[in-house]
């Protein structure tokens, strides 16, 4: 019976930390069309594509939203330092939550 | 440990911070070395060098109350606030103060679309709201409504108008001041003011009518420090039905006048209400040897033959109409008359024609090969300007932002040829790099009864580098002065030197805005040193 319970509730658990967990990457999906999809999305003339296109030359894909390496890590320190032209965002842009929501939707 | 502001000592600013945070809540003073280090400005000339000008902490208010209990602190204890509201005026200034140790107040918490008027085509916005968000609210209130957009569409629509800035659509709109419609401003007292009709108590018309009994304040709120600007109207554009965009080309040097002549004609009469464009495919070198030899002479002649022999136009025009259909088609058929009858040899080129609204996939096949304008040309925000600077196929090796030597000079062909002669020589005599064929910086026509050039230097982060390109803009501004001419707006690096140059009557501009603030800012919290206007306590003597 206390095994029943116990499985239940790490069941309950679980499926309480996936649902947070979609949460947290459908909240990052909001943030990436928000704040990088004007340069870091699939169209015309977009800065941010088009610059990776040319870094990469094809080793890695030029959309983020197709990187199977971007460590959350590595996607918070850009943001808050920026790299090349693109500038770093303040935490009354990208709130510290808003970046963990954003690493996550990147993330492998 | 964030520098301290200038005569403020550690007791003091702790408690000043203090009170911020009992004002805005903990959350929202920002104090840390990693958190402060957000308000650099990412495009400064001065980037790590000791010049650098670097806030002290920063305070993000939610509300208009806020805001005025942020400035009553700030009396109390000296401090120097810098407001900002997106923070993204990259190439004049980004999120960083004018003077080192200010405490910037950053307004983008306060980002309400307010009012969305469509019968009178009019909003009503905060400061943090961009042009992203105010697009957007239009677009989910299904308002047959345009914006219009600078380039970079994350900037604030306030913010924007406040440093005079401009953007692509319909005639007075691209002024995005002259196009606001009331204001409200906390002043350095922490009072709000409401300017134009506003200032009647329920105001019916605050944002239909631009002035008031009395003065028309509010340009002295813009390029300025004299208050807190926390809401701002404007007047937006009904959707057009159609535009149309035709090319003149011209093929000799001193076609340029008449091809400016007849531009200013057509935008002085609102026969074509778009935005011109000048371009010189003929200087603009490509792969041909022969192409690439004349340039690198000044036998104007003989690029001006092969100009005509490979059919290059010298110069071009594009002409830009939105209306009803049948009255553009109307418009551009007077114009082309009006260019041909005046340049012989001029041909024409018909482009785009669209009907509004734009499908996603048709603003998207516009933008394609356009770098400055695009979907801007229909109040579409986007970030495409960026490539400009970015890595590009022509750009492998970018930088990391750039500022704008931006005067303006009168909107005449004579004026160009004067302007250019004048540019390339001090670009040379200053060991700044140049296209061979000279600057070539054909101006922008944003304004309808003046010319903008605009020419970029690079911020390239190397210390000595950009010392050395900041004492050739310095010099740029006092040549351009001496020909009369004066820039329309610049950042912080340069706003002293700037104002100076506007120097009659013994500075008495200058000198104005000083009594100005002194009267309305004795404690000088508010902005010092913007746009060069320095309170009393921190001017020489």
């Amino acid at each position: 019976m206390v095994h029943r319970i116990a499985g239940i509730l790490v069941s309950l658990s679980l499926f309480v930390m996936g649902q947070a967990l979609a949460q947290d990457v459908e909240r990052g999906r909001e943030v990436f069309q928000y704040w990088c999809a004007p340069c870091h999305d699939d169209g015309a003339a977009r800065p941010g594509t088009v610059a990776l296109q040319i870094l990469y030359n094809g080793e890695k894909p030029a959309l983020l939203e197709e990187r199977t390496d971007l460590l959350p890590e590595y996607t918070k320190t850009i943001v808050r330092t920026g790299i090349s032209i693109m500038p770093f965002y303040r935490k009354t842009e990208i709130s510290d939550a808003d970046l963990d929501a954003l690493a996550a939707y990147l993330a492998p | 440990m964030p520098i301290l502001p200038p005569g403020i000592n550690e007791t003091d600013f702790s408690a000043a911070l203090g009170q911020f945070a009992e004002t805005v809540g903990t959350n929202w003073v920002f104090t840390s070395d990693e958190d402060v280090a957000l308000y650099r400005d990412a495009y400064s000339p001065f980037w790590g060098s000791d010049e650098e000008k670097l806030a002290s902490a920063a305070v993000a208010p939610e509300s208009v109350e806020e805001v005025q209990q942020i400035v009553r602190i700030a009396n109390r204890y000296r401090i120097p606030l810098y407001p900002i509201s997106t923070g993204k005026n990259y190439g004049y200034g980004g999120s960083a103060p004018v003077h080192s140790g200010s405490v910037v107040v950053d307004l983008k918490r306060m980002n309400r679309v307010l009012e969305i008027d469509e019968r009178n085509a009019t909003c009503l916005v905060e400061p943090g709201v961009s042009y992203f968000d105010l697009y957007n609210a239009i677009q989910e209130k299904g308002a047959k409504l345009w914006i219009d957009c600078p380039d970079p569409g994350w900037g604030s629509p306030i913010g924007n108008a406040l440093d005079h800035g401009l953007g692509y659509t319909i005639g007075h709109f691209r002024d995005h001041f002259g196009s606001h419609c009331g204001m409200e401003v906390v002043l350095p007292n922490s009072e709000v003011l409401r300017t134009g009709p506003g200032g009647i108590p329920g105001s019916k018309t605050w944002q239909q009518y631009q002035y008031a009994f009395g003065p028309q304040l509010d340009g002295i709120f813009t390029q300025s420090n004299f208050g807190i600007v926390t809401k701002m109207g404007f007047w937006l554009a009904p959707e057009p039905e159609a535009f149309r965009e035709d090319t003149v080309a011209v093929y000799n040097h001193d076609d340029l006048i008449p091809l400016v002549d007849v531009t200013s004609y057509l935008t002085n009469s609102s026969i074509s209400n778009g935005l011109p464009g000048l371009g010189s495919p003929l200087l603009r070198a490509d792969s041909d040897p022969e192409h690439i030899a004349l340039l690198q002479t000044s036998d104007r002649p003989a690029l001006e033959r092969y100009g005509r022999e490979k059919n290059i136009p010298y110069w071009t025009c594009n002409i830009k109409t939105y209306g009803p259909k049948e009255v553009i088609n109307a418009q551009w058929a007077h114009a082309r008359e009006k260019f041909a009858s005046s340049i012989p040899g001029a041909t024409f080129t018909e482009g785009e024609k669209l009907e509004f609204p734009l499908t996603y996939e048709q603003g998207e096949e516009y933008q394609q090969g356009r770098i400055a304008g695009g979907r801007v040309d229909f109040g579409i925000p986007n970030l495409s300007i960026f490539q400009i600077i970015s890595r590009t196929p022509w750009n492998p090796d970018p930088k990391f932002g750039h500022y704008y030597f931006s005067p303006i000079i009168p909107k005449t062909g004579e004026a160009i040829f004067e302007a250019s002669k004048v540019f390339t020589e001090a670009y040379d005599q200053l060991g700044l790099s140049r296209p061979p064929q000279g600057i070539t910086s054909l101006p922008a026509l944003y304004y309808q009864r003046s010319a903008m050039l605009l020419m970029a230097l690079q911020v390239t982060r190397n210390v000595e580098v950009d010392r050395k390109n900041r004492t050739a803009f310095k010099e740029l501004i006092k040549i351009a002065a001496e020909h009369g001419w004066g820039e329309y707006r610049t950042p912080p690096a340069f706003q002293d030197d700037v104002m100076n140059a506007y120097s009659f009557g013994n500075n008495a501009l200058r000198r104005f805005n000083e009594t100005i603030k002194d009267a309305i800012d004795p404690n000088g919290i508010i902005s010092p040193g913007k746009s060069g206007i320095w309170p009393k306590n921190m001017r020489g003597a």
